[in-house]
């Protein structure tokens, strides 16, 4: 039976003891201080911070067992299974990790001279193009550091475009379908546009008809997920792509999905414009419980006047940060992307090769498929949309029979299957779909934790059916029993730090 | 996939395994899940990339590329401007090395993910702790990107359309900052300086703001490394009008600085790179965000952020992620911005990291960073022809170096200093013109006085025409 360790730690603020030390901060050279003085000659009195800021006084040893602790009351990918759909949480190999750790690479400011920096370049270059080639893009930009900070720039440079043909007035439409991730039109949003929402068909792809009365000559866009997060491939996508690019729009691929078609099919291929990569997802990177991810976006011939500064050349010879692009969208961030990040991706690309990608690309949607099938038959569950056809690399199972017949609710199944030690999948998501499960197993885990994931659903069924009571009270072998997630955001209740806790006396 | 060729990482890529599963699916083979696909798009060749290579090939590999670089274990390097070297104690990286929490993903499932929610509850507490402020988030990408949705924030608060920015910050935080705001309709107007101090010219700020001014942002330091001396001021001005005062820092200056809640700022941003985080060649970095206690502001703020509640059964204390329907995930195109992934584990290494130091240990950590920086600046001064530095008020840990009376340019230095195994400032000479043959050099704990001697010497070498 799993039973995660409870350990009921205290904050790190009620540990400790005053005048308790972690760290020693050396001590400035006597000559230094000789020549300089102190703190008092330095800085006026009335510039310096008179109350000492509300930090734990703790020893190293404590800080390192209070942490430990912590992390012992956390699920990651190396615990087990951790099917959340649309996340694509796969094993993280453990040499990208030794390399990542490189003073070669940590110890590396970003402004140093690009003779001394080459050997990063050289990573970076070979791996944007490596990129540009996976996802059939002319030119890839690594700058962006999330998935959802790569689309943000790809509504800047839908804008760029649109405004380089004196468009952008009267372009303010962005569609985004029905089922797509809430990133999508957030990013819309804040690029500025007006978010068209496009139902699904009966199919769970995207409705033609209606994608041709949205389109219009306001039309900047249409972003796609395809796989769609149904893990439905949007087989319509030439169509989709005629029509949105008659009507003077560009298609932006999200790349949330992209692990299903590695080395099997191209979204620039498939008439795509601009492409985002998760890299935390597709390329094993680690996420480190919400980041940091990486998001390159690779962009088509006729957009790579866009991408942002600077850019990486190579002269055959040595490698250069170019900053001469009249026409970029500029900065979204400071300094080149998440290089720690892309680092990983690139050993995780090396060890894996053309053949290994596409394996896993393969492999995700066999594992995919086959859980597919075995939950269909559990009591209780569903699968929405397009029975005949196959998934790719999720699906999504609908609790909503189960729920009419036993009250038991998708969310209580997931929380009765981390009593299990499973991570859940994905909850209500994508919208579309009542009581969603969104299952994602990826090509990291073994037939047999598959099984025995399809096994524990299958208990939590036959519980809803006869023992309710241990599927609503669950979960009960996790470090803590279900919480009050609405209380954390009540105004009366609200606790966002240590000294909001502390000021509303709660 | 041959037999030879069964991945380590695909534990299912076994021919037998996959048969039987195949069977079970209820197609003949793996391409009839694929057979949706037009088949136009599918791919007819193998992708272009390298033939996947053993564990060994690869460190091999990636090792000898990466020992091309030169690092701060092989010279002194002088450069900050939003990244900068520091040490990193042990215990940080034991603790963010701990596979339970760099291997899980966002938090979702609250009771299974304690441990990252109460990590980034503490990071969020000690932020608030350093910057006097009561309310923060789990972190933004970086310090620009946070100063761009801090904008945004505000405007969305006083439904204003302008905001009040100093002239001279970092030119990437200005150009990410025009980024995130045009497509909002947002105009950002600079400020000039006092040609004396350097710092933010009080009556142009004045003659500035209006009644659409949605917000008068400065930094502290200030992109030169100069504190301000009238943050109470320009508070009282930003107020005044109804604009909202949004404060740039720089964390490890908290210890030693008066903090920008005691002077009554809205917001807060800044770059957390520097608590605990190695450089990693400038990402990724960890974006600051802070705020004051206020439900209007609470409700408008970009980014994750994790909440003290209880469980169900009223027992026992756990934490979660609040005010969800801010997000994305759940407000889609009326959220308050995009962000879902963020730089949660720089986060915890940035808690980990002042858990470690304290109170005292950020003063002292503070005290040591001015010290150096005026050591530095003092034995600069020594050189011939060195104007050191542009301005009087005081420094923390940059500070510029312009080269115009010694008739040498910025680049000539760096080349000589190259040579002779130092790596100087970052040149200011193409984003501020007006400074003339200007760097920005940067001191830390790290540097020895040894370092700053040498850098010292080699100067006098370089520019005194002795060498």
């Amino acid at each position: 039976m799993f039973r995660q360790a409870r350990w009921n730690e205290r904050l790190i603020f009620e540990l400790g003891w005053p005048g308790r030390r972690g760290y020693v901060v050396p001590k400035v050279e006597k000559e230094i201080l000789e020549a300089v003085g102190g703190l008092k000659t330095l800085l006026p009195q009335e510039l310096q911070r008179r109350t000492p800021p509300q930090l734990p006084e703790l020893s190293e040893a404590e800080v390192v067992r209070h942490y430990i602790r912590l992390s012992e009351m956390n699920y990651g990918v190396d615990s087990g299974f951790y099917p959340l759909g649309s996340c694509t949480m796969k094993y993280n190999p453990k040499v990208d990790e030794v390399i990542a750790k490189s003073p070669h690479i940590t110890m590396t400011h970003p402004y140093q001279d690009e003779r001394t920096v080459q050997g990063t370049l050289e990573i970076l270059y070979l791996l944007a193009n490596w990129l540009a080639e996976i996802t059939g893009t002319f030119e890839v930009s690594l700058q962006p550091a999330a998935g959802a900070h790569g689309e943000f720039l790809g509504t800047l440079i839908m804008r760029a475009f649109h405004k380089s043909n004196d468009e952008l007035e009267k372009r303010t439409e962005l569609i985004v379908p029905d089922s797509a991730h809430g990133t999508n039109p957030a990013s819309g949003a804040m690029g500025g546009f007006k978010v068209l929402v496009v139902p699904s068909d009966e199919e769970g792809c995207v409705d033609l008809d209606a994608l041709e009365s949205a389109v219009s000559e306001r039309t900047a866009g249409l972003m796609l997920t395809n796989p769609n997060t149904l893990g439905i491939f949007e087989k319509n996508i030439e169509r989709i792509s005629e029509i949105v690019h008659k009507a003077g729009g560009l298609l932006y691929y999200d790349g949330a999905n992209l692990n299903a078609i590695l080395g099997k099919a191209r979204p620039g291929d498939m008439g795509f414009d601009i492409v985002h990569m998760n890299i935390h997802k597709t390329f094993g990177t680690p996420h480190g419980g919400g980041g940091p991810g990486s998001g390159p976006i690779g962009v088509s011939k006729s957009l790579e006047r866009f991408l942002p500064i600077p850019r990486i050349l190579f002269d055959g010879h040595r490698y250069h940060l170019d900053y001469d692009k009249p026409h970029s969208v500029g900065k979204i961030r400071s300094f080149y992307g998440n290089t720690g990040v892309l680092l990983r991706a690139f050993t995780y690309i090396l060890s894996l090769g053309a053949e290994g990608l596409e394996a896993a690309a393969e492999v995700s949607v066999l594992n995919a498929n086959y859980v597919m099938k075995k939950l269909m038959k559990i009591r209780g569950l569903d699968l929405p949309y397009a029975l005949e056809r196959p998934r790719k690399h999720e699906c999504v199972i609908s609790c909503k029979r189960l729920q009419r017949e036993t009250g038991i609710r998708a969310l209580d199944v997931s929380k009765r299957i981390l009593d299990y030690g499973m991570h859940s999948p994905t909850t209500y998501f994508p919208l579309i779909v009542d009581e969603a499960l969104m299952i994602e197993p990826t090509e990291s885990f073994e037939k047999k934790e598959l099984d025995r994931f399809v096994n524990i659903v299958q208990n939590i069924s036959s519980e809803a059916y006869s023992t309710p009571d241990v599927v609503l009270k669950a979960p009960q072998n996790t470090a803590i029993t279900r919480l009050d997630e609405a209380k954390a955001s009540h105004p009366r209740t609200m606790a966002l730090s240590w000294i909001m806790y502390q000021k509303r006396n709660l | 996939m041959s037999k030879a060729s069964v991945h380590p990482y695909i534990p299912n890529s076994v021919q037998e395994i996959k048969d039987a599963m195949i069977r079970e699916v209820g197609v003949s083979r793996i391409e009839d899940l694929y057979s949706d696909v037009p088949r136009k798009y599918w791919l007819q060749r193998r992708l272009a990339l390298p033939r996947g290579k053993s564990e060994q090939e690869i460190r091999r590999l990636v090792e000898k590329t990466l020992a091309k670089n030169r690092t701060i274990q092989d010279m002194p390097i002088f450069l900050g401007a939003g990244c900068s070297p520091h040490y990193v104690p042990a215990a940080v990286e034991a603790i963010v090395q701990r596979t339970e929490l760099f291997s899980s993903y966002t938090p979702y499932q609250p009771e299974v993910s304690q441990g990252m929610l109460q990590a980034l509850f503490e990071y969020q507490s000690m932020i608030c702790a350093i910057t006097a402020t009561e309310v923060a988030n789990c972190s933004m990408y970086d310090w620009a990107s946070a100063l761009g949705e801090a904008v945004r924030m505000a405007t969305r608060l006083t439904h204003r359309a302008e905001a009040l920015v100093p002239r001279i910050i970092h030119p990437e935080r200005m150009m990410t900052l025009a980024a995130y705001t045009k497509p909002a309709g947002i105009v950002v107007n600079p400020i000039g300086y006092e040609a004396e101090t350097g710092l933010l010219d009080i009556e142009e700020l004045r003659a500035n703001i209006t009644e659409r001014t949605a917000a008068v942002y400065i930094e502290n330091p200030t992109f030169l490394g100069l504190i301000e001396t009238h943050v109470d001021k320009i508070a009282e001005i930003a107020h005044d009008h109804g604009a909202l005062f949004i404060v740039g820092v720089d964390p490890l200056s908290l210890g030693v600085l008066r903090p920008p809640g005691e002077y009554d700022a809205d917001i807060v941003v800044g770059e957390g790179q520097a608590l605990g985080n190695p450089m990693n060649y400038g990402g990724p970095m960890l974006g600051i965000f802070a705020c004051r206690d206020d439900m209007q502001l609470i409700r408008q703020m970009p980014g994750r952020t994790i909440g003290m509640t209880r469980t169900v059964d009223g027992k026992q204390r756990g934490f979660c992620m609040a005010l969800q329907t801010r997000e994305q995930h759940i407000r889609r195109e009326r959220a308050t911005s995009n962000i879902c992934s963020n730089e949660s584990l720089c986060a915890v290494a940035a808690a980990v990291y002042l858990a470690l130091l304290g109170p005292t240990g950020l003063r002292e950590l503070g005290e040591t960073i001015m010290c150096k920086t005026r050591y530095a600046m003092n034995r600069i001064a020594e050189v011939d022809g060195v104007n050191i530095p542009l301005f009087t008020s005081p420094h923390f840990k940059e500070f510029t170096v312009n080269f115009d009376q010694a008739g040498k340019t910025v680049h000539d230095v760096h080349e000589s200093l190259l040579q002779h195994q130092i790596h100087g400032g970052k040149s200011l000479c193409q984003d501020f013109p007006e400074f003339g043959e200007t760097a920005l050099y940067c001191t830390t704990e790290i540097h020895s006085k040894e370092d700053i001697d040498r850098l010292g010497q080699t100067l006098k070498m370089i520019l005194g025409g002795k060498s």
